[in-house]
């Protein structure tokens, strides 16, 4: 399947991305997606939560941004939106 | 665009012309000439003639590249001289170079450019020529099935749309002259601004031919207005939706069906036009149910209501003849239709009996007790149109039949009359009162040649309280 591009048949008053889902209480049982967006040492910084996550038995799913300078690409955001239930985005320099 | 000065030829490796030609184009570079190749297949072609890759076409549709080979000359930026296909007269006269086809036949044809192979025009123009198009991009992920995430964008009504890519998109504007960018109506509830451009795009999805397109968008254009009243229409809690009848010659030539089911399923002009018009509302309007649509029960109908009235065979001039529209030409009328209630009446064979049948069943249209403020169509068969055509009724003689067979004492239709609190004003107990406004019934002619069935589509509040039938001329 190649990818498609649609054009938009609403009146363009809403934003085209989905309304984000309700951040969750707890963590128990949920898969944390960590996201790094290719910037200098966001990985130290992931890498350091990755390891108090799974300390605490959260299954951790790791993803990266081509490029810190254009939004994620619509693959990388539906392969997050099918494998994960939250995702934590690293933007630190 | 920029092109460079001097000579510019436009050639692809598959076309046995530009083959045959191509000594000619060395020699025309060992001449001296400045001279720059774009090969729109092989970017090795021709060897010798250090060709631009041109595969992704994007110069030869910028320039307007239809045969190859193309020769141009170019001074400052400006094409002065064009040449197509290969004659030798031409080519050595334009490159002042005498002997540049020497050994080569005087004459060969062309070959078409890559730039309009099947399919290509409108993906060249979606990849170079977008400024056409103004609405937002919406990127599907590779893995993501694209009917799912048109559903879960809310686009569609229940039923699988089609994807409307920019291509679809294009090839649907081809079907009309208006300019994209043109304001057909404010599309309510959200009061919007629909483009020719969003009309097309929700007529794609709902699975239009281009040829369909003028009817959308007359239809849109007598949705929107004040008298037809949309809005409240929408928002209703009572099942009515837009009904669009449509007259004159684009409902052949399209090939709307007016005979057998033409109120049902299996054309595709008819199921798809009033889709349009309601993938319109939903979309450009924000109009879902749920929101603004408060409708109690709603009817099939809403998903779509589109139907050709069958004019050759009609005893009657048609309904938008009779509501103002010149004859021969192409028009819909737009009603506010809660449904389908077909009657039975294989008995009669006078006019007089059929009219009485048709007034009895009238009555019911939302509640027996309750007039003049619900209007109707009435869609008469061949078979009962038979009985008038062949009794030479005018449909004005059938109106005045049922205007007094409709009309009723008021005291059997008053609040508490027969036991029904429901009713008419007391006030009304002591006057004759009239099923329908003046206007409120419309009569259409439709349906297949074998059964002695009519059919009732009731309305919704009628005239100034609610909707009006409006009629508009399909601008082809």
């Amino acid at each position: 399947m190649t990818r498609t591009e649609l054009l938009d048949p609403t009146g363009e008053r809403q934003p085209a991305a989905r309304q984000r889902v309700t951040r969750p209480t707890s963590l128990e049982g949920l898969t944390v997606g960590l996201l790094d967006i290719s910037k200098p040492r966001g990985d130290v910084f992931l890498d350091r939560l990755e390891e108090l996550l799974s300390g605490r038995g959260v299954e951790v799913l790791r993803f990266r941004k081509p490029t810190f300078t254009k939004p994620a690409p619509a693959d990388l955001r539906h392969e997050i939106q099918v494998k994960c239930d939250a995702v934590v985005e690293a933007l630190a320099d | 665009m920029d092109l460079p000065d001097g000579y510019v030829a436009f050639v692809k490796a598959s076309c046995p012309t530009c083959q045959m030609m191509a000594p000619a184009l060395i020699r025309l570079r060992e001449a001296g000439s400045p001279l720059t190749v774009y090969s729109q297949d092989d970017p090795a072609f021709p060897d010798g003639a250090s060709p631009l890759d041109d595969s992704e076409l994007r110069t030869s549709y910028e320039v307007g590249v239809e045969v190859v080979p193309t020769l141009l000359r170019v001074e400052t930026g400006a094409v002065t001289d064009r040449l197509e296909g290969w004659l030798r007269t031409e080519w050595e006269g334009l490159t002042g170079v005498p002997e540049l086809g020497a050994g080569l036949p005087p004459y060969r044809a062309g070959c078409a450019s890559r730039t309009l192979d099947p399919g290509m025009p409108e993906q060249l123009a979606i990849r170079y020529g977008g400024d056409k198009l103004r609405s937002r991009r919406v990127e599907v992920a590779e893995l993501e099935d694209e009917f799912e995430a048109m559903f879960e964008r809310g686009w569609a009504d229940g039923l699988p749309v089609v994807p409307p890519t920019g291509e679809r998109v294009l090839r649907m504007l081809e079907a009309t002259r208006r300019d994209p960018q043109e304001v057909v109506a404010v599309v309510p509830p959200d009061l919007v601004e629909c483009t020719v451009e969003k009309a097309a795009i929700n007529a794609v999805m709902a699975g239009c031919r281009p040829e369909y397109l003028p009817v959308v968008l007359a239809a849109l254009e007598a949705a929107c207005t004040s008298e037809f009243n949309i809005h409240g229409l929408l928002a209703t809690t009572w099942s009515a939706g837009p009904v669009v009848i449509v007259n004159g010659p684009v409902a052949q030539r399209i090939g709307m069906n007016s005979g057998g089911n033409a109120l049902g399923q299996g054309n595709r002009a008819n199921a798809t036009i009033g889709r349009a018009l309601q993938l319109i509302v939903r979309n450009v309007g924000g109009g879902r149910p749920g929101g603004v649509d408060r409708a109690t029960h709603g009817n099939p109908g809403k998903y779509t209501f589109c139907f050709a009235e069958d004019e050759q065979g009609s005893p009657w001039e048609p309904l938008s003849v009779e509501r103002g529209a010149p004859v021969g030409t192409s028009a819909v009328t737009l009603f506010a239709g809660s449904g389908v209630q077909p009657l039975v009446d294989q008995q009669s064979r006078t006019p007089e009996s059929l009219a009485r049948t048709f007034a009895t069943c009238l009555q019911v249209v939302a509640h027996p007790k309750l007039a003049l403020t619900w209007d109707a169509v009435l869609v008469v068969s061949p078979e009962h149109a038979r009985v008038f055509r062949e009794a030479g009724w005018a449909k004005a003689r059938l109106r005045e039949e049922l205007d007094g067979r409709l009309t009723r004492p008021g005291a059997e239709m008053v609040r508490g009359a027969g036991g029904i609190a429901e009713g008419m004003p007391p006030a009304l107990a002591g006057a004759d009162v009239p099923k329908f406004r003046r206007g409120g019934l419309l009569i259409v002619h439709a349906g297949g040649t074998a059964g002695m069935f009519s059919a009732i589509i009731g309305g919704w509040a009628s005239g100034a309280v609610g909707s009006e039938p409006v009629t508009r001329e399909v601008s082809e």
